[in-house]
């Protein structure tokens, strides 16, 4: 038997699945611009007397959300700054250098990759402790400076690269580090957006070793304020929800726009 | 005798990996070690620690929240990584096609990879509300419920499940849709012209063509999973009853709210045990099953 409709049968698994995926948001969305009394009718309110944009004033000015921003995009950027530079460094030197000790180093390196963050942090949250980090923000900088997987990452790409052209250079005069900047680094795009991308995304999102080694509001990340102020306003769903679309809202406007790049990116850690 | 170009090459090489060997063996290496030890003391995370033996182990063993925390743990991997994988493969088939609205479609799957756990538990905690949640509006209306979800000891861990598959499945789908993009048409249609019917294409074309990276999510999510944390500190705090109290919730409660160090280290060192054997029996079981391209 022939398929009797004018579209792809895919459309009937997918239009309800999409749905699901999207009614979390969308309901976050409805409630955050909601009155009070609204939100808390049974059955709920599917279309609201009119958008209540009140909330999102309110939210911003019942917790430091500004700040939260600011320290998000200093610890954020710090940590895709050093996995940049610092991973490159390494990564060349393992995928091209010979030195003494460099397979014992580069198997030390992964196998930290088989220990889980859980296993380690109370030793680390002592490291920081030791180092009189704690509750700063270099706390959450220092220890997310570099990562073995980015090393991994940069080392097998480095690899894939034509061999010539760096010997062709050497042969030129430029130094290692010269090759590595000038030659190395600009065919080395799509690994470095890989690696800067998933740096962002993780460091952005990270919320356990924040609520380990941050005790104040004011050194506090997006992540740890969001969790901070439900605590505060437990069952005023309003001003919860417009509070999450304020935090949520660069993250996936980012994603969105940059669609493509977030998930050949994410697709890559997969694979490889 | 080394010539000086390759001695300048140690150096060179040493300086290259300085800053990354210094911060990973401080930040990645000394911890292990340090971890290892700290579960032989009594650690309160401020006074000089002493140490204790093994007595730390032995409290373990009779902790009555210790073992509900494996059990909870090892049914919500259980629940979580056949449902993500299995769940995210079906859903990559359904959206590996030139059809309208395809980016569309992939938007809304991919949109929770980008949302961030805290936000994720803070939007479910909504949803799931007992009295006004949208959730129990709709099982109603189906003649369902109502439900109490995080707050019915008998539900929460399901609903925990529920709500990280909804977060994790979108980065599976991109992992296997970029597998599926590896596989030949030509295979396909081979399979087809000899007959084979589209379960039969799937079963012996597409998914040994695709194993490498099941194997890679399987290994992943079950890492993943045995780690869950943020999600349940958001929305349950490891409760009713303990009835979502997982290992590393467990740990992070001993250590940073009682200040038993020691003791969370012990738990911590069980917990990577677990995470060891259960990702090298994965290894080991598929790599005799993968197929790796020629």
């Amino acid at each position: 038997m022939r398929w009797p409709l004018p579209f792809s049968p895919r459309h009937l698994a997918l239009m309800p699945i999409a749905a699901l995926m999207l009614l979390p948001l969308g309901w976050m969305l409805l409630t955050s611009i909601q009155t009070l009394p609204e939100s808390r009718h049974f059955p709920p309110v599917l279309i609201p007397s009119g958008f209540h944009w009140q909330n999102y004033p309110d939210a911003w000015n019942a917790a430091p959300f500004g700040r939260f921003f600011a320290n998000s995009m200093i610890v954020t950027l710090s940590a895709v700054a050093g996995n940049l530079v610092f991973c490159s460094l390494a990564g060349y030197a393992f995928a091209r250098m010979r030195f003494f000790g460099r397979d014992v180093l580069f198997v030390a390196l992964l196998a930290t990759l088989m220990v889980p963050f859980q296993v380690t942090m109370i030793p680390t949250f002592l490291i920081v402790q030791k180092m009189g980090l704690v509750n700063s923000l270099p706390a959450l900088i220092v220890p997310n400076l570099v990562t073995p997987f980015g090393i991994f990452l940069l080392r097998q790409f480095f690899r894939t690269l034509p061999i010539e052209l760096e010997e062709a250079a050497r042969m030129d005069g430029c130094s290692r580090l010269g090759v590595l900047v000038r030659v190395v680094l600009p065919l080395s795009m799509p690994a470095l957006a890989t690696l800067a991308i998933v740096t962002f995304l993780w460091t952005w999102n990270d919320f356990l070793w924040p609520l380990i080694v941050i005790t104040s509001t004011n050194q506090s990340t997006v992540q740890l304020g969001l969790a901070q102020f439900q605590g505060a306003h437990q069952t005023n769903w309003t001003l919860l929800m417009a509070g999450n679309v304020m935090a949520l809202a660069p993250m996936l406007l980012v994603f969105i726009i940059g669609q493509r790049w977030f998930v050949q990116s994410l697709a890559s850690t997969g694979l490889k | 005798m080394i010539s000086r170009a390759a001695r300048s090459e140690h150096v060179s090489g040493w300086l290259f990996v300085a800053p990354a060997a210094l911060l990973i063996g401080i930040f990645g290496i000394l911890p292990i070690g340090w971890a290892a030890l700290l579960s032989f003391q009594n650690n309160d995370l401020l006074t000089t620690p002493t140490w204790v033996g093994t007595q730390n182990y032995h409290t373990l063993v009779n902790d009555p929240v210790f073992r509900q925390s494996v059990n909870h743990t090892i049914v919500y991997t259980l629940l979580f990584v056949p449902l993500s994988v299995g769940g995210s493969l079906a859903l990559a088939m359904l959206l590996n096609a030139r059809i309208r609205f395809s980016r569309f479609y992939r938007t809304a799957v991919f949109i929770p990879v980008a949302t961030s756990t805290v936000a994720t538990g803070l939007i479910f905690n909504w949803l799931l509300e007992p009295t006004y949640g949208v959730a129990n509006y709709m099982l109603g209306k189906v003649h369902l419920g109502p439900y109490g979800f995080f707050q019915d000891p008998d539900q929460a861990l399901y609903s925990i499940v529920a709500m990280t598959v909804w977060g994790w499945l979108g980065f599976d789908v991109i992992v296997y849709l970029a597998a599926l993009q590896g596989v030949p048409e030509s295979l396909v249609e081979a399979a087809r012209l000899d007959g084979a019917g589209r379960w039969a294409t799937f079963r012996h074309v597409v998914f040994p063509l695709v194993s490498p990276a099941t194997l890679f999510l399987i290994v992943w999510s079950t890492i993943n999973a045995l780690q869950v944390f943020d999600e349940i500190y958001v929305t349950t705090r490891g409760g009713p009853l303990h009835a979502t109290t997982v290992m590393v919730y467990y740990l992070y409660s001993q250590a940073f709210e009682f200040f038993h160090a020691g003791y969370a280290a012990a738990i911590a060192e069980v917990l990577f045990a677990i995470t060891l054997v259960f990702s090298l029996l994965q290894l080991w079981l598929g790599n005799r099953r993968v197929h790796y391209g020629s």
